[in-house]
């Protein structure tokens, strides 16, 4: 992360401890993750002990300490997705891409990872690749989304 | 000119994700190809609730409603219906098994039987035009209040109103009101808990994107009875689109001077802020969401002292979730008493004396038409999911639905005459929740709907207090033993016996209701448990370790003639044969997938 | 628009009130006008026109202008109906220049009383008789 996307993001909050989670909220939504020397600084920047904000990072679900994919690839596990199969999705992802849940591929171009609801349970089951959601998908089309990636 | 007609397209998430906005740009262009765009003026909505037929849009005045729209249509519907006036009834909705399309929406029994309050501005205002909520009666009740009431007329106003809390509690807010009120403090605070954390439920997000300002002026009146200046919206970062409507709703509110300082100027002052959460769902309770806006993680604290008294930065908070702050507005300007005449029971004398109102609930799962429904309390759970759910998909039979996410039950085909009330899904072990309501069909395993919803619980636990973080744990491996056929008689019983415990001893309600799911399945749907357990069968045909998959070679042959396509689609190569003749199933191989019995067109395929 | 008022509000309240009631489809009063292919061919859009102009120049709330296919008489195009609400029959208006369309304002949207001699039951009197 450039240094002046990360004093665009500082500047948007009060420079207060309490701002900790809106600010990591900020740099997870741009970079998919939370680099370690990003952190630091933001801890120091907000007054906030690194054990903290470590605890942070770990707690919450939207974090992420580990880069992802260039296109991070969510499956929603919410309840209207499990009764539509969401597990057969999420294994035919893992299939296509030969990794696991959790897992980024060797050429960094997808990770994968299941969600809580996305709140699209009209839709279900519901995958989202970056920022682009797909819904209603049958484990037989997996392969053609995917193919829109590449 | 005004215009005469207006095409009201869904700009809802769902209708989003399936290119919604690509079909307004569409509409757009070909208005002005035809000169009408001085005449025809398209507008996107809030979530429309019939998610299950999106994209769609309704066209007014006439009320006619399209639904699964393509780009390729929007010409054609250009010229039939706009320029000569033929509605076009391919494209309107046609309930499943019946032929007559039904051209308006105030016809369509999904909307036909709904009560809307909260959702009354939905599909009619622009959520991200202010002037557009005004029109409809905005910001009336904030004058209203600040013209004549005194905050104490108004805490009363709410208290006879009955209007109790939709975040899943129930709790009367007038007193919750009052009680903040009362407490002395140099500052209150007001807080709307819009991080909808239930997996199947989607009204708080529906409601913030469809009337962002029905929140806010909600908050206003509240800030005002409750004496607090300053409020919260705490939301979850996984709704975009909400999001960012609530972010320009705010600075619209702002810049008319609906937030700030001497409101309408009559002296009173509020600002609203926003925290998001950072996908907790422990958040959903509140210490534990002001800990997370304070910048803390979201873990929970006993409450000796109520969050009414010592909340948010230790100062006297009121929490409200979307839905209770959307429904004051309308109480203040309407009147408590036409407030309490929908709904059941009498509050006149105990405010826990009957559910007032409507509720809104997100009805997803094996109904036809999923989607965003708000109906009066007391409505039965038949007419939900058979008049406006539409039934169960592809005919199938229904087995159970799901009410009040993670912490709610399971309610079984006996009880569908349920009236829907606080009281009534508590008394059978469910609950009203948040309102996420998910249908289950034949083809659902119960104990494995049990697992699913503890295995959520279990990773959503903090981790602070034993009962929750153990016990869900132990809970969790004895059902997995269940679903895999390792379970023995013991487990039920242990099971039942583990679930009370983690009941009555966790610090929170995340803990205290989790075994909710598992304690009402195995009340109602028993004989499942026994199945897996004495049978080592799976009547819901989903736990891979009990089920078999197998062709019947003669429909293979005879109607398919061998097509192979199973063999193509299946991932662990278990299918044995060659296009033209009989297929079969190695054991030894089959994953358990499903793949081949989705994929087949004959119905030869069969599990047991 | 800078801070606002009560009477603010009401002004933008006012000023929306025709758009609200279009986008519910509530109206006291509802417009159709007929555009089949001859209904388009004798004019029909300038009645459309017409109408909304006079809607908008006398600023009426409660009025609903919309289009339909053909009514099945071709020969008295252009014409359109007029539906007062709780009034006993629609009143079909045939063979409408824009200043037919003013005087069925005048009188049968404003006041009730249907403008007979553009009607088309009294026309069809007219030739029976």
């Amino acid at each position: 992360m450039n240094a002046q996307m990360l004093e665009t993001i500082l500047h948007r909050h009060p420079k207060d401890p309490s701002s900790i989670i809106q600010v990591m909220l900020d740099i997870q939504n741009e970079l998919y993750y939370l680099p370690r020397d990003v952190l630091n600084y933001v801890s120091e920047y907000l007054n906030v002990p690194l054990s903290r904000t470590y605890n942070l990072a770990t707690f919450y679900k939207a974090f992420s300490l580990k880069p992802k994919g260039k296109y991070p690839i969510a499956v929603c596990t919410g309840t209207a997705c499990h009764v539509q199969g969401a597990i057969k999705i999420m294994e035919q992802i893992e299939r296509e891409l030969h990794i696991k849940e959790g897992e980024t591929t060797p050429d960094k171009k997808f990770s994968v990872e299941s969600v809580r609801c996305l709140g699209c349970c009209g839709l279900a089951p519901v995958v989202t690749v970056g920022k682009n959601l797909h819904g209603r998908i049958p484990t037989s089309k997996v392969s053609k989304i995917l193919k829109q990636y590449e | 000119m005004a215009y005469r007609s207006y095409l009201m397209v869904c700009a809802g998430t769902g209708c989003v994700a399936n290119q919604s906005m690509k079909i307004k740009e569409k509409l757009e262009t070909e208005i002005r190809k035809k000169g009408l765009q001085e005449e025809v003026a398209v507008v996107t909505t809030g979530c429309n609730g019939f998610c299950a037929v999106g994209p769609l849009m309704v066209v007014q005045p006439d009320g006619i409603f399209y639904q699964l729209l393509k780009e390729t249509d929007i010409p054609y519907i250009v010229e039939e219906h706009f320029i000569k006036g033929r509605p076009v009834k391919e494209l309107m909705f046609t309930p499943p098994k019946e032929k007559t399309p039904i051209p308006k929406l105030s016809d369509i029994p999904f909307f036909a039987d709904q009560t809307p309050i909260v959702l009354r501005n939905r599909g009619v205002i622009n959520p991200e035009n202010i002037d557009d909520y005004i029109a409809r009666g905005g910001y009336e009740a904030i004058a209203k209040v600040l013209t004549s009431m005194t905050p104490e007329q108004v805490i009363q106003e709410i208290k006879t109103s009955g209007l109790r809390g939709r975040g899943g509690g129930g709790f009367p807010t007038g007193i919750k009101w009052e009680t903040c009120r009362n407490i002395p403090a140099d500052k209150h605070y007001i807080i709307c808990n819009a991080d909808e954390g239930d997996p199947g439920a989607f009204m708080d997000r529906s409601t913030v994107e469809s009337d962002p300002h029905a929140v806010i002026e909600g908050m206003l009146i509240g800030g005002y009875a409750i004496g607090s200046s300053e409020g919260y919206v705490y939301i979850r970062n996984e709704y975009p689109i909400a999001l960012d409507r609530l972010q320009t709703a705010i600075q619209h509110a702002r810049e008319y001077g609906l937030l700030g300082t001497n409101i309408l100027d009559k002296g009173f002052d509020f600002e609203i802020k926003i925290a998001r959460g950072a996908g907790a769902f422990v958040c959903g309770e509140s210490t534990a969401l002001m800990a997370s806006i304070e910048g803390r993680p979201g873990e929970p604290r006993a409450k000796y002292v109520h969050t009414v008294e010592k909340g948010l930065w230790d100062k006297p908070t009121c929490l409200n979730n979307v839905e209770t702050w959307a429904n004051v507005p309308q109480i203040i300007l309407r009147g408590a008493e036409w407030f309490s005449s929908i709904g059941t029971g009498d509050v006149s004398g105990d405010p826990w004396g009957g559910s007032k109102g409507t509720k809104v609930f997100s009805l997803s799962g094996k109904v036809n038409n999923t989607g965003l429904i708000e109906v009066p309390m007391g409505i039965t759970l038949r007419k939900i999911i058979f008049d406006i759910g539409g039934g169960i998909k592809d005919g199938k039979k229904f087995k159970a639905v799901q009410t009040g996410g993670p912490s709610g039950g399971f309610i079984p085909e006996s009880l569908l005459d349920l009236p829907v009330d606080y009281e009534e899904l508590t008394k059978v072990g469910s609950m009203m929740g948040s309102g996420g309501m998910v249908v289950a069909d034949e083809n659902n395993c119960m104990v494995d709907m049990a697992k699913y919803f503890l295995s959520f619980t279990q990773t959503e636990s903090c981790g602070k207090c034993v009962p929750c973080r153990e016990g869900t744990k132990r809970m969790l491996d004895i059902l997995e033993k269940i679903t895999e056929g390792e379970g023995t008689e013991e487990d039920l019983v242990l099971l039942e016996e583990l679930s009370n415990v983690v009941v009555e001893s966790s610090l929170c309600a995340l803990g205290g209701s989790a075994p909710n799911p598992v304690l009402t399945t195995l009340k109602y749907f028993r004989e499942e448990y026994e199945a897996h357990v004495k049978d080592k069968k799976c009547p819901g045909h989903a736990c891979r370790k009990l089920i078999t998959y197998t062709i019947d070679p003669h429909v293979c042959v005879d109607k398919g003639h061998g097509c192979h396509v199973c063999a193509k689609n299946c991932p662990d190569g278990a299918i044995l044969g060659e296009t033209k003749q009989v297929h079969t199933i190695d054991v030894e191989k089959c994953g358990k997938c499903g793949i081949c019995y989705d994929v087949c067109k004959f119905d030869a395929i069969s599990v047991e | 628009m800078g801070k606002m008022n009560i009477e603010d509000l009401e002004k933008i309240r006012e000023q929306g009130r025709y758009k609200m009631a279009l986008r519910q489809g509530t109206g006291r009063v509802r417009i159709i006008v007929h555009m089949g292919t001859c209904g388009i061919a004798a004019g029909a859009r300038g009645i459309l026109t017409a109408a909304m102009k006079e809607i908008e120049l006398r600023g009426l709330h409660d009025v609903i202008v919309t289009n339909a296919g053909c009514a099945g008489l071709c020969s008295h195009e252009p014409m359109m109906t007029v539906e007062v609400l709780g009034e006993s029959a629609p009143v079909k208006y045939v063979y409408l220049t824009a200043e037919k369309v003013k005087r069925i304002f005048d009188s049968h949207v404003l006041k009730g009383q249907v403008t007979k001699e553009f009607a088309l039951e009294v026309v069809s009197e007219k030739t029976h008789s």
